[in-house]
């Protein structure tokens, strides 16, 4: 169980090294001058050239990219910021804890909502109950939640004037974020849960489980739930990782100063240290949600820990 | 040489079967129909969209500046004074267009990629599938803005940014079905007549393995319209003037606590494609499952 956690963090290491290599090489040919950007139009070629020179611009594309990756990872320094001049990891780490928070709020509500949602229409499979919560389950894929978020503003904010439309200082200002961005999120633990739970309610030991006369309650929760959730827990895992980087557009909606309004901003500008280091950011924390579903798969699921537990040992 | 005419129409005759069997199906799930109905329409108004607008979509009417809906406009005019009908219908034209291409492309992509990997495997395989880990080890929408940052705006560079993360994705499903396939005996028997290794990818592996493939491109290109329309409201992927339907909600925004209409029917256009794609694919799982054959 240790090794494979172990053998699973290791193999985290390659993978960032990568996904910093792809993101500096796809930023480094950006055309545009990044001098011009920091010193505005007004600048003269040889402020421009000094400020080339500083930055290193012109070495050769290996060079910039050992000395960016030993900032990263050596360290610790994504650079500054071309517009403010503030350190990428510190203004990051600032506004992780407001992404953080959206993301947790809405993959709690997304499984205590659809996880109830897709077991009941797997227990009335073909019932209205089950049409009913698959048609809005599909209605939930189907809006964006970007959308959703902007007609929630309208109608709370404007309509009904019970929520603020903007702002990230108290409790009450995540309500609607978070039922923007988990909206999609119940629809697909729905249809997942659903699904697998199908899958598992149509074998042999559920059969025999009723067939011994165990009480339908618990051959479902009992029996079907346990097995049904190795599947469901991928998607929460995925899903949570996405919605760190999904809920961007909604974080900018309703002004949330995370990292996503960080990054879009920044975009916007064309100020690259920051969207480099924040989608580097980002995948390393998609990364670690991995690892983290990979953990627990070994500890829900019998089968990873006896491949880890046996003396051959070894995937 | 017979023999072979006879293999060769035996096997024509099977795959018409199989794919009759399944548009059967298909054809029998009312709600996957509605689906598939909804989307041909949208197709049909892409192509025809530029006789049938009521308005040109660059048209501006500065009688009628944010007009709500009424006779002369359906659907009411943005702050431009343009159509919104007109912008609606033609818009239909990028977020088709782009899910198109972008499914295309992200086919051609993912399916060389996945065959190369599965079929050949060894090395080969352990490179291809490490790039893959790496690409999909960033969220899908924080790659696609960083690949839109970095090409900038317009049809072809989001098409680009649509495609990259969902090659990774397709490359991986195409070569756990090859995978599944590889020890099949009609391969054996390929490989024992002296078939060279090109034709037996494209000629027995692609086709074989393409099922699996087809459920995810339908619900791959829902996805990707929201993600356009996602791209283009934070100002990247299409631009206003063009009638994209995320860049009409980013215009919309700033007027939508006066005139809701504005955010109501782009937003609407998207989720009825999207929804049409995703019945579609789900019924064409269904469709397809071997289990639920009954």
């Amino acid at each position: 169980m240790k090794r494979y956690i172990a053998k699973r963090i290791l193999w985290m290491i390659p993978i960032v090294l990568g996904v910093t290599v792809l993101v500096f090489t796809i930023m480094y040919f950006v055309p545009g001058d990044v001098a011009q950007i920091i010193l505005g139009t007004n600048a003269t070629a040889e402020e421009l050239a000094t400020q080339r020179e500083i930055m290193g611009l012109n070495d050769p594309y290996y060079v910039q990219l050992f000395r960016y990756m030993e900032n990263v990872f050596l360290h610790f320094d994504m650079g500054e910021s071309y517009i403010t001049g503030l350190p990428v990891v510190e203004q990051l780490m600032a506004r992780l804890p407001k992404t953080l928070l959206l993301a947790v709020m809405c993959m709690l509500i997304s499984v205590l909502v659809g996880i109830p949602l897709g077991i009941t229409a797997a227990i009335h499979q073909n019932s209205w109950i089950d049409r009913t919560c698959m048609i809005l389950s599909l209605v939930g894929v189907s809006m964006p939640s970007f959308w959703l978020a902007m007609l929630l503003v309208v109608l709370f904010c404007v309509q009904l004037r019970i929520l603020p439309a903007s702002g990230d200082s108290s409790f009450i200002h995540f309500i609607l974020p978070t039922i923007a961005g988990s909206f999609g999120g119940i629809a697909t633990q729905a249809r997942q849960t659903r699904s697998s739970m199908l899958e598992v309610i149509r074998s042999d030991y559920i059969v025999t489980a009723r067939a011994k006369g165990v009480p339908e309650r618990s051959v479902i929760y009992k029996h079907a739930l346990p097995n049904a959730l190795i599947p469901i827990i991928t998607v929460i895992g995925t899903s949570f990782g996405h919605m760190l980087g999904g809920s961007m557009i909604i974080e900018t909606i309703f002004s949330i100063n995370g990292v996503g309004t960080y990054i879009i901003t920044a975009v916007n500008q064309r100020d690259f240290p920051v969207v480099q280091g924040g989608v580097i950011f980002l995948a390393i924390a998609f990364s670690l949600c991995i690892l983290i579903v990979d953990a627990i798969y070994a500890f829900v699921d019998p089968r990873i820990k006896a491949m880890f537990t046996s003396k051959k040992g070894g995937k | 040489m017979s023999v072979k005419d006879t293999g060769s129409v035996k096997k024509k005759a099977k795959k018409e079967t199989q794919f009759r069997i399944v548009m059967g199906r298909l054809s029998k799930n009312k709600t996957a129909m509605l689906g598939l109905y909804i989307f041909l329409a949208e197709v049909f108004i892409a192509i025809i969209a530029p006789w049938i607008i009521p308005y040109d979509y660059a048209y501006m009417d500065y009688m009628n500046l944010l007009s709500p809906p009424s006779a002369t406009h359906l659907l009411g005019t943005d702050a431009m004074g343009r159509d919104i009908l007109s912008c609606l219908l033609y818009g239909t034209r990028y977020s088709l267009g782009i899910g198109f291409a972008a499914l295309l492309l992200t086919a051609i992509g993912g399916i060389s990629l996945g065959v190369v990997a599965g079929y050949f495997g060894g090395t080969v395989d352990n490179i291809i599938m490490r790039c893959l880990d790496v690409i999909q080890a960033i969220p899908s929408m924080v790659l696609m803005i960083a690949v839109a940052a970095a090409l900038g705006t317009g049809f072809v560079n989001t098409v680009l940014a649509m495609s990259i993360g969902g090659i990774a994705g397709a490359a991986r499903l195409q070569r756990a079905s090859i995978l599944n396939i590889r020890n099949m005996e009609y391969l054996e028997a390929a490989e024992s007549i002296n078939c060279s290794k090109v034709r037996i990818a494209l000629k027995h592996m692609v086709p074989n393995a393409f099922a699996p493939m087809l459920v995810s491109f339908t619900m791959g290109t829902a996805s990707t319209i929201v993600s356009i329309a996602g791209l283009s409201f934070i100002g990247l992927g299409i631009q206003a003037p063009e009638p994209e339907w995320g860049a009409m909600l980013a215009n919309g925004r700033a007027y939508m606590l006066d005139y809701p209409y504005l955010v109501l029917f782009p937003g609407l256009a998207i989720m009825i494609t999207v929804f049409a794609l995703n019945i579609l694919g789900d019924g064409l799982r269904d469709a397809m499952d071997p289990k639920l054959k009954d």
